[in-house]
This record gives C-alpha cells, sequence and structure tokens, in this order.
C-alpha cells in the first residue's frame, strides 16, 4: 500500500486554545434565552388578545392562531427554564471560551460595519472594504493580495448582479458619480 | 405508462443548450458549496436563488436544484480526503472513508461515494417519478381539513420522532409560526404584530431568515473552530473507477438497504443526517465481520452516502406532491417556487406540467452529469481548500448580504438577516434545532389558512378534523406521533409484563 502523502496543508496559528477560560456557561446562556423567550411570548400574546383572539361570526379572529401559539412558545420555554434552573450547575458546559469569543467577534464586528456601510455607501463599497479590511487585518493576508482579491470580487459581483442578472442591489455615491 | 410518456416529454423541456448549461453551473456551484466550511446545502441555495429571480421557474429549479445535488457530492470530498465532514450528513463517511484516504486508497473511497451517491438518489428519483404524481392526484381531492391535518401530522412528527429536547423542538416550530403571521392578515388583512413599524408590514421574509440562519451563523461557528487542515489530494483514474464498479455487485444488499432507509427517512421529516447514521450503523450490524468497520472498509462509505443521496433526494417527495418539504433544503427550494409565483402543491402536476416533469427530468441528468463532473474534477475541488478561511468568510457574507437583499429590495433585510445569523448561532450552540423553525416558517401561513378555512366551513366545529376517514386517520396518526415517545415507552413496558424473563 502506498504511503499517503499530505498534500494539503493550511495552518491557522491564532486558533482558539482549548486551555481557554470560558467566558459563559451553557446553563447562564440558556437561562437569558428562555427568559427572552418568555418575554417575546408574552409581548406577542398580547399583541394578539389585542387584536381579536376569540371566534367572530366567520371564524377564527386574526389573533386566534398566534395567540395559541405563543402560549405555546411561553409554555415551552418556561417548562426550559424550570429545567435549566434545577440542573446542577456543577454539571454545566462551556458555551464559548475567551479564545472563541474573540474570533467570533472578528467576524461579528466587521460583518456589522459592513451592515452599516452598505446604508451609507452602498454594498458593493462595503463588500471591498469588508473583504480587504478582513483579510489583511484578520487574515494576516499580504496587502496586495487582500486589495486585489476584494477589487476582483466586487467587480465580478456586479457584473453578475447588477449587469447580467439585473438585480439591483443598494447604491450609493462611488456608483453615482460612475453613473450607475 | 403515463409516467413514461410524461417524463420524456419533461426530457425534451431539458434539452436546450441554455438549460443544460446552467445546470453544469449549478452543479459546478453546487460542489463548491459542499466543500466549502462555513457554506451548506440550505444555504447554498438560499443565497444563490436571487440568481434566479429573472429566469423563467424551470431553468430557475434546474438550476437550484443542480446546486442542491453539487452540494450533496461535495460533502463526501472533504469528509474523505480531510477528515472534515463539510456537511452534517457527511459525518458518516469520515468513518472508513478517511482511513482508506490514510492508507493510501482516497481515489477508492472517493469513488465510492460518488457512486453511492448517485445509486442513492437514482432510486430516489425513480421513487418520485412513479409514486409523486399518484400522491398528487390523490391529494386533490384534499380540502382544507385535509390538508391542515397533513400540516398538523409534519409538525407532530417532529417534535414525536425528533431527537433533540421536546421542548426545543417546539419552542422552534411555535417561534417560525410565529414569525410566518407577522405582518398582514391574509384572510382578514388586519395587521397584526407589526407593532407600528413599516418595515414588518412586509412580513418576515422565509429566505432572509434562512441565510441569516444558516449562512451568517455558520460562519460564525466555523471561525471558533481551529480551521487548520491536513489532507491528501487525489486524482481518480478510471482504472479505479472501474475496479470500484466491478465490485458493486457485491454489496447489492448494502446499497438497497441503505437506499430504502434514505426514502423513507427522506419522506417522513427525519432527514439526510438520520439516515446516513443509521445505513452506517446497520451496515455493519449485518456485516458478517462489524470490527473491521471504522478501519477504512469500502462499504462503510457505501451505505451511509447511498443513505444520504436518497434521503436528500427523496425529501422533494412530499414537496412536489403535497407542498410539504421533507428538509430545510426542500424547504428553500419551496421558498423559490413562490417567489416564482408558483403554488406548491398537488396542483402543481395539473397546470404546471412542463415545470414539474422538466424538474424530474434534471434530476435524472443532473446526476448523471455531477457523477461525471466530480469523478473528473476531484483534485481542483480540493485544493478549493488551499484558499484561506480569511477570504472566503467575508465573500460568504457579501453574497449572504446580496441574496437578502435582492428578495424584497429591502435595507430592513439585511439587519433582519444579521439578525437571525446571531439567533441562529446561539440557537444552535444550546442545541434548539432550525430545521422545524425553517418548516414552520414556511408552511406557517399556509397552515393557518387551511386551519381557519376549514373552521370557518365547520362553523367553528373542531371536529372537522375527525369528519372523515381520511381526515381523521391524519389527524389520529399525527397525535400518535406526537406522543410516540410516550406510546413506544408504554408498549416496552406492555412487553416486559408479559414476557418478563425475555431480554
Amino acid at each position: 500500500m502506498a504511503t499517503p502523502d499530505i498534500e494539503i496543508v493550511v495552518d491557522d496559528p491564532d486558533a482558539p486554545q482549548s486551555s481557554s477560560p470560558p467566558v459563559a456557561g451553557t446553563r447562564s446562556v440558556n437561562i437569558v434565552v428562555y427568559l427572552l423567550l418568555i418575554g417575546l411570548a408574552a409581548l406577542l400574546a398580547y399583541d394578539n388578545w389585542r387584536t381579536g383572539m376569540g371566534w367572530a361570526p366567520e371564524g377564527p379572529e386574526a389573533g386566534y392562531f398566534p395567540f395559541y401559539l405563543s402560549v405555546m412558545l411561553g409554555g415551552a420555554s418556561l417548562y426550559g427554564l424550570v429545567s435549566a434552573l434545577l440542573s446542577s450547575a456543577a454539571s454545566d458546559g462551556t458555551f464559548v471560551t475567551r479564545d472563541q469569543l474573540r474570533r467570533v467577534m472578528q467576524v461579528f464586528v466587521p460583518t456589522l460595519l459592513f451592515c452599516l456601510f452598505t446604508q451609507w455607501l452602498g454594498l458593493y463599497v462595503a463588500s471591498f472594504l469588508l473583504i480587504a479590511g478582513f483579510m489583511s487585518f484578520v487574515g494576516h493576508i499580504a496587502w496586495w493580495k487582500s486589495l486585489l482579491t476584494a477589487a476582483v470580487f466586487t467587480i465580478a459581483m456586479f457584473v453578475t448582479f447588477d449587469i447580467a442578472f439585473d438585480v439591483i442591489m443598494p447604491k450609493g455615491p462611488l456608483e453615482a458619480a460612475l453613473g450607475y | 405508462m403515463e409516467a413514461f410518456g410524461l417524463l420524456f416529454h419533461g426530457f425534451a423541456v431539458l434539452m436546450t443548450w441554455k438549460t443544460i448549461a446552467l445546470m453544469m453551473v449549478g452543479l459546478i456551484l453546487g460542489v463548491f458549496v459542499g466543500v466549502l466550511p462555513g457554506l451548506g446545502g440550505p444555504n447554498g441555495v438560499a443565497i444563490l436563488l436571487p440568481l434566479t429571480f429573472t429566469m423563467d421557474p424551470t431553468s430557475a429549479i434546474v438550476m437550484l436544484s443542480c446546486i442542491y445535488w453539487g452540494a450533496l457530492f461535495g460533502g463526501a470530498i472533504t469528509s474523505i480526503l480531510f477528515n472534515i465532514p463539510g456537511e452534517a450528513w457527511s459525518v458518516a463517511t469520515t468513518f472508513d472513508g478517511y482511513p482508506m484516504a490514510q492508507q493510501g486508497r482516497a481515489a477508492e473511497a472517493l469513488t465510492a461515494a460518488f457512486t453511492s451517491s448517485f445509486i442513492g438518489s437514482f432510486v430516489a428519483v425513480v421513487l418520485i417519478t412513479f409514486l409523486a404524481p399518484g400522491i398528487a392526484s390523490f391529494a386533490l381531492r384534499f380540502g382544507p381539513p385535509e390538508f391542515f391535518s397533513v400540516y398538523l401530522l409534519t409538525f407532530c412528527s417532529f417534535v414525536g420522532l425528533g431527537r433533540e429536547d421536546k421542548h426545543k423542538t417546539i419552542i422552534s416550530m411555535a417561534l417560525g409560526l410565529l414569525l410566518a403571521g407577522v405582518g398582514m392578515d391574509t384572510v382578514s388583512g388586519t395587521l397584526r404584530m407589526t407593532f407600528g413599524f413599516s418595515d414588518l408590514l412586509r412580513g418576515i421574509n422565509f429566505l432572509v431568515a434562512v441565510i441569516g440562519l444558516f449562512g451568517i451563523s455558520e460562519i460564525l461557528l466555523t471561525m471558533e473552530e481551529r480551521l487548520a487542515l491536513r489532507g491528501h489530494a487525489a486524482a481518480i483514474s478510471l482504472r479505479v473507477v472501474l475496479s470500484v464498479w466491478k465490485d458493486l455487485p457485491k454489496y447489492w444488499i448494502t446499497l438497497v438497504r441503505s437506499s430504502v432507509i434514505g426514502c423513507w427517512l427522506g419522506i417522513t421529516p427525519g432527514g439526510a443526517i438520520a439516515a446516513s447514521f443509521m445505513g452506517y450503523n446497520l451496515a455493519k450490524r449485518f456485516s458478517k465481520d462489524p470490527d473491521s468497520f471504522g478501519k477504512g472498509r469500502i462499504e462503510g462509505v457505501f451505505a451511509p452516502e447511498t443513505a444520504a443521496h436518497a434521503s436528500g433526494t427523496a425529501a422533494l417527495l412530499p414537496m412536489l406532491a403535497l407542498g410539504i418539504p421533507g428538509s430545510g433544503t426542500a424547504a428553500i427550494l419551496l421558498g423559490g417556487l413562490m417567489v416564482w409565483g408558483l403554488n406548491p402543491g398537488p396542483l402543481l402536476f395539473v397546470e404546471h406540467k412542463d415545470f414539474v416533469w422538466g424538474l424530474i427530468a434534471s434530476m435524472y441528468l443532473g446526476n448523471i452529469v455531477g457523477l461525471v463532473i466530480v469523478l473528473t474534477t476531484v483534485p481542483i475541488f480540493a485544493s478549493i481548500l488551499r484558499v484561506p478561511f480569511a477570504a472566503i468568510a467575508p465573500m460568504i457574507v457579501v453574497s449572504c448580504a446580496i441574496g437578502a437583499f435582492a428578495i424584497q429590495n429591502a435595507m430592513f433585510d439585511i439587519w433582519l438577516m444579521l439578525v437571525f445569523g446571531v439567533v441562529g448561532y446561539v440557537f444552535k450552540k444550546i442545541g434548539i434545532p432550525l430545521a422545524p423553525f425553517t418548516l414552520a416558517l414556511v408552511l406557517g401561513s399556509r397552515a393557518e389558512d387551511a386551519f381557519r378555512l376549514s373552521m370557518i366551513g365547520a362553523e367553528g366545529d373542531l371536529r372537522v378534523f375527525w369528519s372523515n376517514w381520511l381526515v381523521g386517520s391524519i389527524t389520529t396518526l399525527a397525535f400518535v406521533l406526537l406522543f410516540w415517545p410516550l406510546i413506544g415507552a408504554a408498549f416496552e413496558r406492555a412487553r416486559r409484563l408479559i414476557r418478563p424473563r425475555a431480554s
């Protein structure tokens, strides 16, 4: 049998360490999520009660179906909340470690900024900034590679969607200056 | 037989250069989606959906379903070469596929995976060809109560048969149904749950939610993990392909068993993931030499791949015939049908013959073309993984945003996508399943309409759901499935009481 030779190797130098301290336990996240869901269920139940959850002469009112669904949602979340509270804190798993949270934020924050920039600068400029910025600052890839990739990708998207398929994206001052 | 004639008509619809070209593009994009970490079948289809908005429905569905087949094929590549399942349903493929690659038999394992994928989907497509028209014409007799009971059956079987905690499935489902109701009520025209926000008047779009839940959240989850990988690169030579194919008849029992499991789990909302594990475990149990599994046995690749693909394909059967998707990806294809103005359900077979048979014919053709493409181009796809994730992640984010915006041309949807991304991330980490949510969101308004129309017809009498044998048996079955864990436990206890010493 031939010796298997590894041909594709990709390294991840700043991968999260397994020794990284936990930031939040699963139990506490569970409790927070269930509380939020109970709040949402109560809010929706109230709104549907206001819309009308009873029976009109021609059948159930608009709020009937969603009202009982919010009751179900509330009930199931309450069950989850109680069982999470009753579970022992000792057997708690880790929800996210500090290293993991750092990495997640490395994507989440740029994505958030990208959404904001899309609103002001248009989608294409924002996507150029996101790709170039993410590649060079988070991925530590050479700046010229990052800029080139971002430009090629953004232009390819523009040609595919706005020109070839007529799917119009939000645009900003740059596109306006170029006459699109 | 009528099905044959219609199927040939379907092939005739497909045989244009444009359709074939779209099919190839779809397959290649699909394999990409399957190979890349942080992208999967459901969100791949959801993100690429906007591309098809300006196409005619037949070309659009051909391209989208080919993305789906491609993703099914692609999942196997990373499982075998890198021990990284590109998709959840290819986890079972790594058990024997990766050891085979380590022994230098990567080409063999890949051929086995692709071939069995092909066989699995082929069996399921044959099933669809002959069963779907029958089911659809039967379902034409359905009125609102019957439809509601079928929806109820779908939801109840998720709760009763799912492996997740019951309350978590209920939360996910209720939330999906609730969000489907936001906006204008379709029966009375009343606004509900909008809280005065004009952006909520349109309702919460299903595809926006899917892109956030599966696309953005998957990126967040992928970043948490160590992204380093080491793998084998393998080209497949014709000699290896032929030698694997020559041995195929030896494994016919495994192939047939996995196909049956896959078809069954695909039609019921169990999904490809469960099917692949079940196929693997059964092959191991029935094997003469179970210990050799996990050490690079080719049957260990055949079994899960056949089952996963049979199930992924069979999931389209209830979608076509009844308008009820059997999997997350099928739910997104269903969302696509609605965007193109087609009303999924039994009427599709009557009103849009070209479309339905074109789709079914494309499943045959797509699988054959797909098999050829993956067998010949594996090294190219494997080398995609050389591209650092730092370059891929922002591109996926941009594609998600384009997809979310294009559906309704609304900036609000991009923000909604981001919110769903965070929700999906948290839900996945605390074990709230997303599939029931997806299904509930896509079926929600139809289920509610069916319920209210039956209530209007029956003047508010809930007994309408037991008013004839058909609707009565479906409704009863729904409740049996809902309480299945309890019923199963009761049976177990009764059996122990009768035969106390039989263990």
